[in-house]
């Protein structure tokens, strides 16, 4: 983007000229900016994660104390966290934003209250409540924990996609259709791109959402860093609660930064 | 492609060069469940090829829709639509559209497409090979006025108001279609930037010769850019079709007397246009040429001033000669306020821009943002006062 060739006696207005000026400048300040901010996150979360090594290397431990915080251990619980997350994303993504595609078009947008009540329902139950109903129903174990956490998890993933595709200028919609594209084109070409920004931040709701929740998944036998919270909470062993909490929030902290990171990266340019 | 020099050539000659195509509407009809009366009752219209067709009315009385029902954006709900001699009435909607140009307010430019890709967007879609778009892209956006070097890669909202609805045309344009539908396109911007719009809409329109549906509440600029307007009551009923002069000089009804206005006579200025005056030639100077020469040149063609051209053969500047003769060469130096109008421009326009710039003239701006002429303020007064004769006459 070069400066203005000087001359070509389109635009008179000075207005005109200055905001012509202006466009390129913001821009470039703009990508800097939110750049240097992404940086500060994991920054933090390396912080975390070396004063958590220094005072495991250094406290004196029980046996069932260094038994739980043993690497291999924490490292297992740590994945089975991250597994469980990474699975009922993956599973939300799939499942909630081409639904609130679908809820978008014309010919399925009455049925948006119905589904958006679902969805509400969802959430709004507790998180116990949820995990404890859907064990006792179905079974224990991985698969009903990762269930679980996609009925409470979809709805910031829907309400985003169909937020940011309501969110898109009717006039360019309009546009595409009067130059010749197909719904289908407009859809993929212009309002899919337009609505990123809004439907990715719903899925980093989601990701740090189901990272907090997945502690939940211990009372049912799904594992991941919640069982260490858990022991900590039944034997009043602090070291476990804190070190437990402290991991999971980590984890929360780098995955929201990911999302962040993928955010920045997938804006499309020019907005 | 850039043009020299001025052809002042002769816009107002009979053979114009048409590449559109006739449009006819037998009987269209758009009704809406829920509402008794129909937001279109079986218009009938038939617009000749190479023809710009303003439609005019109040908001509500359905212009806009049955605009859209030409591309069917909104589906008819009766009657017939032909482009040349095509019923495109049951046509897919899709391939239909893309050929047919549509132009809406500020230009509906697509933010995270760069302007490039914007304008080569329907004949990408229409298959052409990358290298063609490429270089129609370029073309286009030449025609429009803009430099492609500097704006193809630029996004939507690095241009300003006006620059978004130049580019907004060439993306119409791209695919070189027959029909142009326009809905407000200048609704949206600061007068000044919407008189250089419209000149611009006019030059376009004399090289090209679609055939052009232009909706607009304005009067003014129906006068000044349609070959013919429609003016419509409720319902989208034709009121009076005919060429802007016949509809000032009778109003059909009291409808359009009132819908015109009480400054009819006023609005002759409206109707006359620049390119029917006679144009001074004045001298002109490249930016670098010898100035001690080219002011010899002035002084020998009896001007007190130059006008300077860039290298692409537009006005920059108008320096006097004492001012050109202080340098050694012809100066690069462009003055922002120089006053410039299209050929296409009203009295009215030229009168309010050298107002603006208080100037006692305006340079003419012909094909490719070229010199075609300098009209003084004593040549509109002059012509002023002859159509005051004639029509007092």
């Amino acid at each position: 983007m070069t400066a203005l060739t000087p001359g070509p006696r389109t635009e008179q207005s000075a207005a005109e000229d200055a905001r012509d000026e202006s466009g390129p400048r913001r821009d470039a300040t703009g990508g800097r900016g939110g750049w240097r901010a992404l940086l500060v996150q994991p920054a933090l979360v390396a912080l975390g994660v070396l004063a958590f090594v220094l005072w495991r290397s250094t406290v004196t431990l029980s046996d069932t104390e260094a038994r739980q915080l043993g690497a291999a251990t924490l490292w297992d619980s740590t994945l089975r966290h991250l597994a469980l997350t990474v699975v009922a994303a993956a599973i939300v993504l799939a499942v909630a934003i081409p639904l609130g595609i679908a809820l978008t078009r014309p010919a399925l947008r009455r049925l948006t209250p119905a589904v958006i009540g679902i969805a509400n329902v969802g959430q709004a139950a507790p998180a116990i409540g949820l995990f404890v109903l859907l064990a006792i129903w179905l079974d224990f174990g991985f698969w009903t924990t990762v269930l679980a956490l996609v009925l409470y998890s979809a709805l910031p993933v829907l309400r985003n996609t169909m937020v940011g595709l309501q969110g898109v200028d009717a006039r360019l919609v309009e546009a595409g259709r009067g130059m010749g594209m197909s719904g289908f084109a407009v859809l993929r070409r212009v309002e899919l791109p337009l609505a990123v920004p809004v439907i990715l931040a719903g899925a980093r709701t989601a990701l740090v959402l189901l990272v907090g929740t997945a502690t939940l998944a211990t009372f049912i036998g799904g594992g991941g860093l919640g069982v260490l919270i858990n022991t900590g909470i039944t034997l009043s062993l602090n070291s476990l609660l804190i070190s437990g909490a402290a991991l999971v929030a980590l984890l929360a902290l780098a995955i929201d930064w990911l999302g962040r990171v993928v955010e920045h990266v997938a804006r499309p340019k020019g907005l | 492609m850039s043009d020299t020099l001025p052809a002042p050539s002769t816009p107002a000659a009979p053979e114009r060069k048409v590449s559109g195509v006739p449009i006819r509407l037998e009987g269209v009809t758009k009704r809406y469940s829920g509402q008794d009366r129909p937001a279109v009752d079986s218009v009938s219209l038939d617009i000749a090829a190479g023809e710009t067709v303003m439609f005019v009315g109040p908001s509500g009385c359905g212009k806009t829709t049955l605009l859209k029902m030409i591309n069917r954006l909104i589906e008819p709900s009766d009657g017939r639509i032909h482009l040349g001699d095509e019923d495109v009435t049951s046509q897919d909607p899709d391939q239909l559209r893309r050929r047919i140009g549509y132009v809406i307010q500020a230009g509906g430019l697509f933010p995270h497409m760069t302007v490039g890709t914007n304008v080569g967007m329907v004949p990408r879609m229409l298959g052409w090979e990358k290298q063609r778009v490429t270089e129609r892209i370029d073309e286009l956006l030449d025609l429009v006025g803009l430099d492609p070097d500097v704006y193809r890669d630029r996004y939507p909202k690095e241009l300003s108001g006006g620059q978004q609805q130049r580019v907004g045309v060439a993306r119409a344009l791209a695919a070189d279609p027959p029909v142009l539908l326009m809905d407000e396109p200048f609704g949206a911007v600061d007068p000044i930037t919407r008189q250089r719009l419209q000149d611009e809409l006019i030059r376009i329109q004399l090289e090209l010769g679609k055939t052009i549906v232009f909706v607009t509440h304005d009067f003014d600029e129906a006068v000044k850019l349609g070959d013919k307007i429609v003016i419509f009551d409720v319902g989208a009923r034709i009121v009076q079709y005919d060429t802007p002069e016949a509809i000032l000089a009778e109003p059909a009804e009291e409808y359009v007397a009132d819908f015109v206005g009480a400054g009819a006579t006023l609005k002759q200025l409206t109707l006359t246009r620049v390119n029917s005056l006679e144009l001074r030639q004045v001298t002109t100077a490249s930016v670098g040429d010898d100035a001690a020469e080219a002011v010899a040149r002035a002084r020998a063609a009896g001007d007190d001033f130059v006008v300077v051209l860039d290298k692409r053969g537009r006005p920059i500047s108008w320096p006097t000669l004492a001012e050109v003769s202080r340098m050694s060469t012809v100066p690069p130096t462009v003055d922002e306020r120089l006053p410039v109008v299209g050929l296409g421009a009203t009295l009215n326009d030229a009168l309010d821009t050298m107002l603006a710039a208080s100037q006692g003239g305006v340079v003419v701006l012909g094909r490719r943002d070229g010199m075609a002429g300098v009209v003084s303020i004593e040549a509109i007064m002059e012509a002023i006062q002859r159509t005051r004769q004639e029509t007092a006459g």
